[in-house]
């Protein structure tokens, strides 16, 4: 019978439409408004119905592997050693595979010796040119730069703020962990702990234990290491063992690999290279 | 419905021996490191040509590219890649011609499927084609300066020859490129450009090539007005080219007596980038060809640059359940984009949006996983060389990390098992009953559009395009790669080479990609825990050689032809990077098809094909 | 979004007894007229490339950007208020473009999406692709990503909706449209041996007369980078080679290419700045900033005939079309 076919295709539709509202009686307003409803509307819901995302009142949540722009991991604001500094060493592998060379990086050199540390004097990144690819963050050696999960970026002149200078491309790695908790255990299983490799090379160096990094120690602050009050180690050893069974840096083992001459080099260094980047800016 | 493709593998060895034979002084073994095939002289190359298709049964051109070895062996060559429609390996054959004057006889007469790939060639090569009856620039713009594809071709942007840059590490010296370019913009002009006698000729070219007696410059002049017959552009700016694509039709009434596609608008010079960039800088790239389906993609080039990579010394071929997981990614992929396909050809028949909806709503939900997986929704840049990116998650978790943020929380194999068992097979059943059997389908699709498979064979048309018009010809079982050939599943093919059949044999690829995909659920989680990455090496030194790497992508054959020849830099650059797109040979067809039907049917015709413009104009 | 608020369109100077307020409205004629045409903006069903993808993803059933009255996408120019060029713009494709856009009635948005829309995008360095639409088009939002997803996307679109919200009738540079006589029509680009943009014919004119004198002039000198010495040991390398291998073949091969390639440095220079066309090497002097090189010339040769030029141009355009 001519038609048979038009009315079995328009019975879909009407279906289609019907059930949207059933959808909506059946969660009598509340659709919107609770978290498991938005769940089972964004999952795979066995028959159909509305399932639109009301964009600015309510965002879905990207997932942990999203990548949009590239950031650089630097430390916490708290971190009792080294706050603020970059998780980058500036050995340019991120540069190196960036299948469009969006990245520019300045190797950091010591002002006085003039040869270069490990930090990057300056760091840019064109997003105008950046395709999101991901590979710096999966190249990356000390895990120092990862994919942003920030979309919201759209502005009314790109000339001023496309090309992401190291200061607009810093965020702490507390925020990377807080964006994916998983890919970051995952990257501190691999390093051995939570800390940067760095540091988890000296303390390998000095033989200090270091626990393996799991989700509950995820938030712990390292203890701030006791060079200042050398005289009583035994101290801070002991409540870190109380409060912190993972990410201890007991003093004892810092002050013996720290043995006054590296340990004061370093700070010093730093102090300059830092003192230097305020005089540029 | 289906029909199981009859495998017969042909002796590649056998057929050069009997070539051999046939033109002793014409052909030789190609025996430069890592190559294969033969070389045949120019001179003799239509003979040739039509012996290894009519006597050796290589019924089928898959792929015709030059490629330019300035500093090697500084010639031209062009690349043949023939395969038999019965399955089997490929037979390769090449042609060299000197750079200056570059010239080979054209093989259009023998398939006329190069006809595009032999104007690709001249457009970014120029090696001339004689006997080629309308050779004219096909990517770039009549009255373009040079062959960007030669060696020696630097464009305005243009830093260096090979990535990385040195500019971006240690010194980090940052600019745009447009700063250094006196222009501001991407521009090269040569040094004898004469303003006052610039004449813009892109325009006309498209008609001259046409037949058509129509003189562009006189169209005002009333005299030369000819009324008999309508030229109608579409495109660039049309709504149903899916994209931007054009369509010079010259018409007669309502019906069509030419149509030439004009197609470049989206030429973004992906060959050209590709030679430049590391091998493994070019996986993101290739992402953005067919940017519907990028899992596939990935799988192709994958497959070609592992294939030279096996020649090495340290090579460890991926894991089965790497293996898996891109059957797994490409199987969904498949879906998503004859999903796509579907609603977009009802959208060009005039249903707009609601089908389209409705395959869009099964999308999301497959591309939720793929960014729970690979990271972006459509960029998947998920392959790797011997491997993956990353292993599936054990759940599709977001984090509430920006205002207000809505959770989701999913195991993820549940998440599949749902998607494939139940929610798949029922989007499909519903498409089919929302569609199949509508009589306003039928009448605008049945016998419109019709490809004899001769012709298909012939055009070099692939995928879906070719199936449906009878020939059982797909790469996963006519030259098997991955895991294909422990899976069950059939080849769909379908006779009557209509608009009508092209849907039909998506459905039916969609059912069999579920079949696929619900074998490949036991294979994950058996192999749950195995290793899927590949060496986390970010510049593999390639063996010197060439490789053609292809994968049944939904829209038809996507192979790449990979040459690593290492130059200074040694072999971390490709020296040659070829797409050999589908969506671009399967247009070559689209004139003969179109032919007779009226105008309206030509956005049809053209929905079924199936063409995504990435592709097309690379 | 989805109803008629009228508490939105308020004017704080006014202050309105509080049950009423969702009944009346006292408010400027500004704030009214931005109001109704940030509601009603009709997006031009027009796609480039891969962010198109993301676009129809948009406006599909998940993201549905009619909740702010966009749904209405319109295949012609004539109907639709804002562009979204989602995608890589091409050479040949930004002719087109700029047609459009100058069909689009006023007032006109444009908004790039993408990374390729906004600059290039990672096919910048290609030879057919226009580094970022801005180049030919006034842009008013940029929408950074590769692709942007729809949430991006419909950010974007907020940040033109507020940007609108922010015109004034009163400022006659926030409404343009309103001027006298009709508005003027964006250049459209000519597609040459180069595509050429007509407001920088008089710098490709100058361009053509200092390559006529033989001097270069194309390429600006950026400060050297930094040099990473590193060719020397691979060049020995690849001699070494060449002794090395004792198949005779591959030797010959290897001669052949170390020969090309000394023949290209030899062309090339070997520490040349790695920018430049076609093997000329600029020196600072003669690719002197240009805007100083200009006047200086114009001075004494006859005048370049731009308005002739363009009559020229446009009649030859009249005639075809």
């Amino acid at each position: 019978m001519y038609g048979k076919g038009i009315a079995k295709g328009l019975f879909v539709t009407f279906k289609h439409f019907f059930t949207t509202y059933v959808d909506d009686i059946r969660y009598a307003g509340r659709k919107y408004l609770h978290q498991e409803n938005f769940e089972v509307r964004q999952g795979l819901r066995p028959n159909g119905g509305a399932y639109t995302v009301m964009y600015p009142e309510e965002k879905i949540a990207v997932p942990e592997r999203f990548r949009f722009t590239p950031f650089l991991v630097v430390e916490d604001a708290d971190h009792p050693e080294r706050p603020g500094e970059d998780w980058c060493t500036s050995c340019g592998i991120c540069a190196k595979v960036c299948p469009p060379q969006c990245i520019w990086i300045v190797r950091g050199t010591n002002p006085e010796t003039g040869r270069p540390v490990p930090q990057p004097d300056a760091f840019y990144i064109d997003t105008d040119i950046c395709m999101n690819c991901g590979f710096c963050a999966e190249f990356c050696p000390f895990d120092a730069i990862k994919m942003d999960h920030d979309y919201e970026m759209a502005s009314y002149d790109r000339t001023t703020v496309h090309i992401h200078d190291k200061k607009r491309l810093s965020k702490p790695v507390s925020y990377w962990k807080n964006i994916a908790p998983t890919s970051a255990l995952e990257e501190a299983v691999s390093r051995g702990q939570w800390e940067h490799n760095d540091i988890a090379k000296a303390m390998k160096k000095a033989g200090q234990p270091t626990t393996a990094p799991t989700i509950e120690n995820m938030w712990l602050k390292p203890e701030p290491s006791a060079k200042a009050e050398a005289p009583e180690p035994a101290a801070p050893q002991a409540t870190a063992k109380k409060a912190a069974p993972s990410t201890d840096k007991p003093a004892e083992t810092t002050a013996t690999s720290g043995d006054k001459k590296p340990k004061f080099d370093k700070q010093a260094m730093l102090a300059k290279i830092r003192e230097k980047k305020a005089n540029k800016e | 419905m289906t029909d199981n493709a009859v495998v017969e593998q042909t002796d590649t060895n056998a057929a050069i021996a009997v070539l051999k034979e046939k033109f002793p002084d014409a052909i030789q073994d190609d025996t430069r490191e890592g190559y294969q095939g033969i070389i045949v002289d120019k001179n003799k190359l239509v003979e040739v040509a039509t012996a290894i298709r009519d006597e050796l049964g290589f019924d089928y051109l898959s792929s015709a590219t030059g490629v330019d070895y300035l500093g090697i062996g500084d010639h031209l060559e062009m690349v043949y890649h023939a395969y038999s429609t019965n399955g089997g390996p490929a037979l390769v054959f090449k042609a060299q011609t000197p750079r200056d004057n570059a010239e080979i006889p054209s093989l259009i007469d023998v398939w006329p499927g190069a006809d595009f790939q032999e104007r690709e060639a001249w457009d970014l090569m120029g090696i001339r084609f004689s006997g080629h009856p309308n050779l004219k620039r096909i990517l770039l713009w009549e009255g373009f300066n040079g062959h960007p594809l030669r060696k020696d071709w630097k464009e305005a942007y243009y830093e260096q020859d090979h990535k990385p840059f040195d500019s971006r590490w240690p010194g980090g010296h940052v600019y745009r490129a447009e700063e250094r370019n006196v222009y501001g913009k991407n521009v090269a002009y040569p040094d004898d450009l004469d303003l006052s006698t610039l004449n813009d000729v892109s325009e006309e070219s498209i008609y001259s090539g046409m037949g058509l007696g129509v003189s562009v410059q006189n169209l005002g002049n009333s005299e030369h007005l000819q009324t008999d017959r309508l030229i109608v552009n579409m495109g660039p700016h049309h709504p149903s080219t899916h994209g931007v694509f054009r369509m010079v039709v010259s018409l007669n009434g309502e019906t069509i007596e030419s149509l030439e596609p004009v197609m470049g608008y989206l030429h973004r010079n992906h060959e050209k980038i590709g030679e430049r960039n590391t091998f493994l800088h070019n996986m993101p790239f290739t992402d953005r060809l067919d940017y519907i389906s990028s899992m596939g993609n990935n799988h192709g080039y994958a497959l070609a640059v592992e294939q030279l990579l096996s020649q090495g010394a340290r090579w460890t071929p991926p894991t089965y359940r790497a293996e898996a997981i891109r059957v797994l990614m490409v199987e969904l992929t498949r879906i998503v984009n004859h999903l796509w396909a579907i609603g977009f050809l009802l959208n060009d028949l005039g249903a707009f949006f609601t089908p389209a909806l409705y395959a869009i709503a099964e999308r999301e939900r497959i591309l939720d996983f793929f960014e729970a997986t690979a990271g972006s929704r459509m960029m998947c840049n998920y392959m790797r060389f011997g491997g993956v990116f990353k292993d599936i998650p054990e759940r599709i978790k977001s984090v509430a990390n920006l205002v207000n943020d809505m959770v989701r929380d999913f195991n993820t194999m549940d998440y599949l098992t749902e998607l494939i068992n139940e929610r798949l097979p029922r989007a499909v059943d519903e498409l089919d009953q929302f569609l199949t059997d509508s009589e306003i389908i039928k009448t605008r699709t049945v016998g419109v559009g019709y490809l004899p498979p001769e012709m298909a064979i012939a055009y070099s048309a692939a995928g879906p395009l070719l199936r449906a018009s009878g020939v059982p010809y797909d790469v996963r079982r006519a030259d098997p790669y991955s895991i294909y050939p422990e899976l069950d599943f059939d080849v769909a093919v379908r006779y009557n080479g209509d608009i009508y059949d092209r849907y039909l044999i998506r459905l039916d690829e969609i059912r069999e990609s579920i079949r696929i995909l619900k074998q490949i659920l036991p294979r994950l989680e058996r192999t749950h825990g195995e290793n899927v990455f590949g060496p986390k090496q970010h510049t593999p030194r390639v063996p010197l050689g060439e490789a053609y790497g292809r994968v049944e992508n939904p829209k038809g054959e996507l192979g790449y032809y990979v040459v690593s020849a290492g130059d200074e830099k040694g072999p971390q650059n490709p020296w040659r990077y070829h797409v050999r797109a589908p969506s671009f040979i399967n247009l070559t067809a689209l004139g003969e098809m179109c032919k007779g039907h009226k105008v309206a049917d030509v956005v049809a015709i053209l929905g079924s094909i199936d063409i995504v413009l990435g592709e097309t104009d690379r | 979004m989805s109803e008629l608020d009228l508490r939105e369109l308020n004017n704080t100077e006014f202050p309105i007894p509080a049950d009423m307020q969702g009944n009346v409205a006292i408010t400027s004629l500004s704030k009214l007229y931005n109001w109704s045409r940030r509601s009603s903006l009709w997006p031009m069903l027009f796609g480039l490339a891969c962010c198109a993808i993301e676009m129809i993803a948009t406006a599909a059933a998940r993201y549905d950007f009619s909740r702010f009255g966009m749904e209405v996408m319109r295949a012609s120019p004539r109907q639709s208020d804002l562009m979204i060029v989602s995608g890589t713009v091409t050479k040949k494709m930004v002719v087109p473009i700029v047609r459009l856009y100058n069909q689009m009635p006023e007032p006109k948005y444009v908004l790039a999406m993408g990374a390729c829309a906004s600059g290039g995008g990672p096919f910048k360095e290609g030879y057919n692709v226009v580094s970022g639409i801005d180049k030919y088009l006034p842009v008013d939002v940029y929408v950074p990503g590769c692709p942007p997803t729809p949430q991006a996307l419909i950010y974007g679109m907020i940040a033109l909706q507020k940007k609108i919200d922010g015109q004034s009738l009163a400022n006659m540079d926030d409404v343009p449209w309103y001027g006298v006589g009709p508005a003027e029509p964006a250049p459209v680009p000519i597609l040459g041996p180069d595509i050429i943009d007509p407001r920088q014919m008089d710098l490709i004119r100058r361009q053509a007369e200092m390559a006529a004198a033989g001097k270069t002039f194309a390429i600006r000198n950026l400060p050297e980078p930094i040099k990473v010495e590193k060719a020397a040991p691979k060049a020995a390398a690849a001699k070494a080679a060449v002794a090395a291998t004792d198949d005779p073949a591959k030797a010959e091969r290897l001669r052949k290419r170390e020969e090309a390639l000394a023949r290209k440095r030899a062309a090339q220079g070997q520490n040349a700045p790695a920018a430049e066309p076609a093997g000329e090497a600029p020196t600072p002097a003669q690719a002197a900033p240009v805007a100083e090189a200009a006047p200086a010339e114009q001075g004494g040769k006859p005048k370049f005939d731009k308005e002739a030029m363009m009559a020229k141009i446009r009649a030859k355009k009249a005639n075809k079309g």
